[in-house]
C-alpha cells in the first residue's frame, strides 16, 4: 500500500540522514548524565537525612519522595525534548520536499495525495513513540534500578507525552503544506511558546487565586494544548505526597479537566485533516 | 489438447491487447481546450488549446516564460487550471488511473538523494503499484537502459547532474507508460547522454508510447519529434508535423546588384518573411519549385543575379522566425 511505502520512506530517511543515531547517542548521553547526577545527589542527601527519615520506614518514604521529584524533573526535560524533536523533524517534512521539488516525482505517481501526508505523519508518529519510550522509559528504569522506586501510571503518563508530541507533529504537518520550512518552524515554536507561557500564567494565577490569570491560561491551552498534556502527564506520574506538598515547578495548582485529552485528540485530528485538505488542493 | 488450449488462450490475449491498443491509439493522448492558469495577477498560461495524437513524439516549444512548464504541470495534475478543459489518456490528469499509465521526468529532476539508485527505482515502482517480482526484473533492465547498471548501489547524492537526469528518465519508464512527459530531459547531459536519451525516446516510440517533450535543445527536437507546437505567451501559435515544417520552410538567399521595392513586392508573392539587407535578400518559400520562379523574377526586373542559394532551414531558425514574427492565435 502506497501509504506504508511513504511511511517506510520516512523511516529510511531518518536512518540515512543519521537522525536515528544522533537521537540514540545523545539520548543515551542524557540518560547517563541523569543517572550520574541522580546517584551523587542521592548519596549526598542520604548522608545527611532529615529527622523523620532516620527510621527505616521513614527513610523508605523519603527515598520515594526524592526519586519521584527527580524523575519528574527528568521527565520535564524529556517533555521539552519531545516538543523540540517533533517540531524539528516535521517542520520540513513536507515543506522541504515542496521547496526542493522532490515532491513532484511522488505526487505524480498513481497515489492519492493524502497518502503522502498521512504516510509521513505516521512514520514520524512511530518514531515519536519510540523516542518517548526510550527517553521516559529510560529515566524510569534509571530511577528504579537505583532506588527501587516506580512511578504511578507510567503507561498513561507516557501516552500523554506522546500525545503532546503528536499535537506538535500535526501542527507542523499542517503548516508544512502551505508554509516554507523556516516559517513553519516559527509557527510551531510560537504556538508552543503561547502554550508554555499560558500554562505558567494558569499555575501562578491559581496559586495566587487570580481567576483572570487562570482563564488566560485555559484560553492559551485551548489555542495549543500540548503543554497541558505534559502537566497532566507529570500529575499522573508523581507520588501523592508531592501533589499535596505543592512543590514548585512540578505540582499542579490548577488541574486540567480530563476533557482536555479528548480536546487534544480532536485538535490534532482537525490539524491533520486540514493538512490533507490544503495539500490535496494546492499547486506544486 | 492442453497445447491447443494454451495457443487459443494466447491468441485471444493478443487479440484483446490489439483491440485495447487500437482503442488507446484512436483517442488523442492529450487534449486541452482553452486551458488557462493564473497565479494571482500573473497569467502563466493564457488560452491553450492542444491535441497530441497517441503514439507520437510531440515537441512543445517556446521561449522562457511562455508557460511550457506550467502547462506540463497542469497536464500532470500538479497544478489546477484556473479555467478550461484538459484530458490525459481520456481522464482528468489528477486521477490515479491516468497517472498509472503516465511517466514524468520533471524539469528540476530533484530526487531523494539519500536513496541508492536501485532503491530509488524500487520505491517509485512500489508507488506505481508494481509487484516485488516485477520490480526484480524491471529495475535492473531500466538501469541498464540508461547505462547506470554499475551505479545501482551508489547513493543519488554521489550522482552527477547527467546521471540524475538518466535515473529520472528510468523512473519515468517504470510502469511501461502509455504517455511520458519529459521536461528538458537533456539539459544536464553531455553528447553521449543526449544520444542515449534519443535512443530511449526512439525505443519508447517503437513500443507505441506517446512522448511529450519540452526542450530548448532544438537540434534534439528536430531529430526526435514527429510533431511540434510553438507556444508564446501561454497560447499555441502553431502546430505542425516536423516533416512538413522542415520541407515547407525552405530558406532562399539571393545576392543581387540592387534590391528595388519591386523585388521585395514580387518576392512577397512567391514566399514569406522577405528580409532585405543591402543587396542581400532572404525569404522563406514553401516549395523548392519556387526557386526558378525567383530567378525569373530577377530577370524580369532586369537585375543581375550573383547568388541564389536554397537551403534547408533548421528548426532553430524556424523557431526564431515563428516566435519573433507570428501573430498570436494564428493557428495553422
Amino acid at each position: 500500500m502506497s501509504l506504508l511505502t511513504i511511511t517506510s520512506l520516512t523511516f529510511r530517511e531518518a536512518w540515512r540522514k543519521k537522525l536515528f543515531w544522533v537521537a540514540l547517542g545523545l539520548g543515551l548521553a542524557f540518560l547517563a548524565l541523569f543517572a550520574v547526577g541522580f546517584h551523587y545527589v542521592l548519596v549526598d542527601i542520604l548522608a545527611h537525612p532529615p529527622g523523620e527519615a532516620r527510621t527505616g520506614p521513614g527513610m523508605k518514604i523519603f527515598i520515594s519522595q526524592i526519586s519521584g521529584i527527580f524523575l519528574i524533573l527528568g521527565l520535564f526535560a524529556v517533555n521539552f525534548l519531545v516538543v523540540m524533536m517533533s517540531a524539528l523533524t516535521s517542520a520540513g517534512a513536507i515543506a522541504g520536499e515542496i521547496s526542493s521539488h522532490t515532491i513532484q516525482t511522488l505526487v505524480t505517481k498513481p497515489i492519492p495525495r493524502w497518502h503522502i501526508v498521512l504516510g509521513k505523519w505516521l512514520g514520524q508518529s512511530v518514531m515519536l513513540v519510540i523516542y518517548v519510550i526510550f527517553m521516559a522509559g529510560g529515566l524510569t528504569l534509571v530511577v528504579y534500578f537505583r532506588t527501587g522506586y516506580f512511578p504511578p501510571n507510567p503507561a498513561a503518563g507516557m501516552s500523554l507525552l506522546v500525545l503532546e508530541g503528536l499535537i506538535v507533529l500535526s501542527i507542523a504537518t499542517f503548516g508544512g503544506t502551505f508554509l516554507p520550512t523556516m516559517a513553519n518552524g516559527v509557527l510551531v515554536f510560537m504556538l508552543y511558546g503561547i502554550a508554555f507561557a499560558g500554562s505558567w500564567v494558569e499555575q501562578i494565577g491559581a496559586a495566587l487565586k487570580s481567576e483572570t490569570a487562570v482563564q488566560v491560561g485555559i484560553i492559551a491551552s485551548l489555542i495549543m494544548p500540548s503543554e497541558t498534556m505534559w502537566r497532566m502527564a507529570s500529575d499522573l506520574m508523581q507520588p501523592k505526597l508531592i501533589q499535596e506538598a505543592a512543590f514548585p515547578l512540578i505540582s499542579l495548582y490548577s488541574k486540567p479537566s480530563q476533557a482536555m485529552i479528548v480536546y487534544a485528540v480532536g485538535y490534532l485530528l482537525v490539524f491533520l485533516m486540514a493538512a490533507v485538505y490544503v495539500f490535496e488542493r494546492r499547486d506544486l | 489438447m492442453c497445447l491447443e488450449w494454451l495457443q487459443e488462450n494466447r491468441h485471444l490475449k493478443i487479440n484483446a491487447h490489439r483491440k485495447l491498443s487500437r482503442k488507446i491509439m484512436t483517442q488523442p493522448a492529450i487534449s486541452t481546450a482553452n486551458l488557462r492558469k493564473e497565479y494571482g495577477q500573473t497569467v502563466a498560461v493564457q488560452d491553450l488549446t492542444l491535441t497530441v495524437p497517441a503514439g507520437e513524439v510531440f515537441g512543445f516549444l517556446g521561449p522562457n516564460g511562455a508557460g511550457k512548464s506550467t502547462t506540463i504541470k497542469m497536464l500532470m495534475g500538479l497544478v489546477t487550471p484556473t479555467a478550461g478543459q484538459v484530458s490525459v489518456l481520456g481522464q482528468s490528469p489528477g486521477r490515479p488511473a491516468a497517472r498509472a499509465k503516465t511517466g514524468f521526468l520533471p524539469e528540476h529532476f530533484r530526487f531523494h538523494e539519500w536513496l541508492k539508485a536501485k532503491e530509488f527505482l524500487t520505491v517509485h515502482g512500489k508507488l506505481y503499484g508494481l509487484a516485488a517480482e516485477t520490480l526484480k526484473t524491471q529495475v535492473p533492465r531500466l538501469l541498464e537502459m540508461v547505462s547506470l547498471q554499475d551505479s545501482a548501489d551508489t547513493r543519488l547524492s554521489n550522482f552527477s547532474k547527467g546521471m540524475l537526469q538518466r535515473i529520472g528518465l528510468a523512473q519515468a519508464m517504470l510502469n511501461n507508460p502509455a504517455l511520458v512527459f519529459l521536461d528538458e530531459p537533456t539539459s544536464g547531459l553531455d553528447p553521449l547522454g543526449r544520444r542515449l536519451v534519443r535512443d530511449v525516446i526512439h525505443r519508447l516510440k517503437e513500443e507505441g508510447t506517446t512522448i511529450f517533450l519540452n526542450s530548448h535543445l532544438l537540434s534534439e527536437v528536430e531529430k526526435t519529434c514527429d510533431r511540434v507546437a510553438f507556444i508564446k505567451k501561454g497560447r499555441v501559435i502553431r502546430t505542425d508535423r516536423m516533416s512538413d515544417l522542415l520541407n515547407r520552410a525552405t530558406e532562399v538567399h539571393l545576392r543581387v546588384d540592387a534590391a528595388p521595392p519591386a523585388l521585395a513586392e514580387g518576392l512577397q508573392k512567391l514566399g514569406r518573411q522577405v528580409q532585405v539587407n543591402g543587396n542581400r535578400v532572404s525569404l522563406l518559400v514553401d516549395s523548392p519549385e519556387i526557386v526558378p520562379e525567383i530567378a525569373r523574377l530577377t530577370m524580369q526586373l532586369g537585375l543581375k543575379l550573383y547568388e541564389l542559394q536554397p537551403g534547408q532551414t533548421s528548426l532553430e531558425e524556424i523557431f526564431v522566425r515563428i516566435i519573433e514574427t507570428e501573430a498570436e492565435g494564428d493557428l495553422v
